[in-house]
């Protein structure tokens, strides 16, 4: 059985204008079914508005679906005595690094969780050393995370959430604010975790480039999963993505625009040595 | 001029007054607040300054960091100076104008520089030498017994502690958006206060605006780590007193005795 399951998933809000009279209803998520198995690796894509956000926010049982069911490790997020165990299951990582860091010291911050829970002060140690190794930050444990970069923030942030022994983590567009650098430090963080520890990974993203590496794909738009495949098979459909305003990586978007003048390539190619090898170099 | 402000900044090394117990520093200051103003001589002064020199040299933290800390109070510091010496009845020195300095002014004006100095001083040393965290958590347990009287200690310590940490953080937030007012041509620099004071319009409404959605986010970010208050929650770092922080205490009470017994030979002399 999987890990998260979702079954026809609605999630509605009551828009507003600015007097805060109701102007109608929005669907955010829109009859989503999701079925993730443990140590999966799935990266959810879509532009901004797609539903992807709010579908992460139901698996940590911080938003209630309006319709269908949600389950985590088999419990249903809607049963107010799960809620905790839910989302020490299912642990989450947000956007802005500096909003979810609480500690002012790093090791400190990695330790809330695991307070959180009532585990005994030597375990919490012994959790918050494994958590910072695991994503290579342990020498900065006694830093101050106003101090760090922009990646290694959001590698604590991670940290912070293994050492609450997650079976699954939800990463909610975590490289949005970083350069191109700390965006490298973070994905190969995570990649790290899901092929060592096989812990479940739930990438949400608008970078392409980071989803080439996860064993499935799912492409959101206005609330529905549209499209779901292996990152080749997403990405060998670029007429389809590009109409669904998306960007493929830019080799698979050479590859494709040589296939229709005529050079003969295989569909979805995701790097730049599978493009040069196919060309016969 | 932002970045200036210390109050909140930790200060990471290695030290014997890091390693002491936070209630013993917390404790220790509102202690020497109070000898500060309590004490009315200047030998009294003067070895509360020797005894805070002591304690900076100890902690291994830079001076100027201290100093760093005096920059933002220096124009509060000049007008209680001012008001002290110009506003205290009492014997005249000098008169000129309307304005008489008396001597009685001129002795208190003088005491109040010294004790604001030290005080910023000394809580900069508190604030610089323990984590917000851990502050926070001897407070918490300093209060702790308010709790029978449905004192809510756990939220107060834990929004302490999320006010400290977000400081450096808004003040870096302020800075940006105050050039980002001035590259589109505002003008924070020219006419007097109140042309001033409407100027930080522009710049405390996007900072207002922001700080609410930190706060939305950080709560959030609070409830996915599991955070439900403070029941049941264990500690990563429990208070626990170790003889480094009785000797602490006695060091402490040594220097209150000698402080008591100059203001009293004083009073006798």
């Amino acid at each position: 059985m999987g890990i998260i399951q979702a079954s026809k998933l609605v999630f509605e809000y009551i828009r507003r204008d600015e007097e805060g009279n109701a102007e109608g209803i929005t669907r955010a998520v829109d009859e989503v079914d999701l079925d993730v198995k443990q140590g999966e690796f799935v990266a959810i894509l879509g532009h901004n508005g797609s539903g992807k956000s709010t579908l992460a926010k139901h698996i940590n049982a911080i938003l209630y679906p309006t319709e269908g069911v949600i389950r985590v490790d088999g419990m249903d997020t809607r049963e107010e005595a799960h809620v905790w165990e839910i989302r020490q299951k299912a642990g989450m990582v947000f956007q802005n690094p500096d909003n979810q860091i609480i500690g002012q010291v790093v090791e400190e911050d990695v330790g809330f969780g695991p307070e959180n829970m009532g585990i005994p002060t030597k375990e919490i140690w012994e959790r918050v050393e494994e958590s910072l190794k695991a994503v290579g930050m342990y020498e900065f444990r006694k830093h101050s995370p106003n101090k760090l970069s922009g990646g290694q923030k959001q590698r604590v942030s991670i940290a912070g959430v293994i050492a609450m022994h997650p079976r699954c983590i939800i990463l909610d567009e975590p490289t949005a604010m970083l350069d191109p650098n700390g965006r490298r430090e973070v994905i190969r963080a995570v990649r790290a975790l899901n092929q060592v520890e096989n812990v479940t990974i739930l990438l949400i993203t608008h970078y392409m480039e980071e989803v080439i590496y996860a064993d499935r794909v799912i492409v959101m738009d206005r609330g529905k999963a549209v499209m779901q495949g292996t990152p080749r098979e997403i990405f060998s459909q670029v007429d389809k993505l590009k109409e669904l305003r998306l960007d493929v990586p830019q080799v698979t978007m050479l590859a494709h625009a040589l296939k229709k003048k005529g050079v003969p390539l295989p569909d979805g190619i995701l790097s730049a040595q599978e493009l040069a090898k196919a060309l016969g170099y | 001029m932002l970045r200036d402000i210390t109050l909140g900044q930790y200060y990471q090394t290695e030290s014997v007054i890091h390693r002491l117990d936070p209630r013993v520093k917390l404790v220790g200051t509102i202690l020497y607040i109070i000898s500060l103003f309590v004490c009315n001589r200047f030998t009294g002064y003067l070895i509360a300054a020797l005894f805070l020199g002591v304690l900076i040299k100890l902690s291994k933290v830079p001076f100027r960091y201290m100093v760093k800390g005096m920059k933002a109070i220096v124009f509060l510091l000049l007008l209680t100076v001012a008001f002290n010496l110009f506003l205290t009845p009492g014997e005249p020195l000098v008169q000129f104008w309307k304005l008489t300095i008396t001597k009685e002014g001129l002795r208190f004006s003088v005491f109040m520089a010294i004790r604001l100095t030290l005080l910023i001083i000394g809580s900069s040393l508190m604030t610089l030498t323990t984590t917000p965290n851990n502050l926070t958590d001897g407070m918490e347990k300093l209060m702790g017994p308010l709790k029978k009287i449905r004192v809510p200690v756990h939220e107060i310590a834990m929004m302490m502690s999320i006010a400290l940490r977000f400081i450096p953080i808004l003040m870096e937030e302020t800075d940006k958006i105050m050039k980002a007012q001035i590259a589109r041509g505002a003008d924070f620099e020219s006419g007097n206060v109140i042309k001033k004071a409407k100027a930080m319009v522009p710049l405390l409404v996007p900072l207002f605006i922001s700080a609410f959605r930190r706060a939305n986010d950080l709560a959030m970010a609070m409830e996915a780590r599991c955070y439900q208050g403070g029941e049941g929650r264990t500690k990563m770092k429990p208070l626990q007193y170790r003889k480094q922080d009785f000797a602490a205490y006695g060091i402490f009470c040594c220097y209150l005795a000698v402080l008591v017994l100059v203001s009293q030979i004083g009073m006798i002399v």
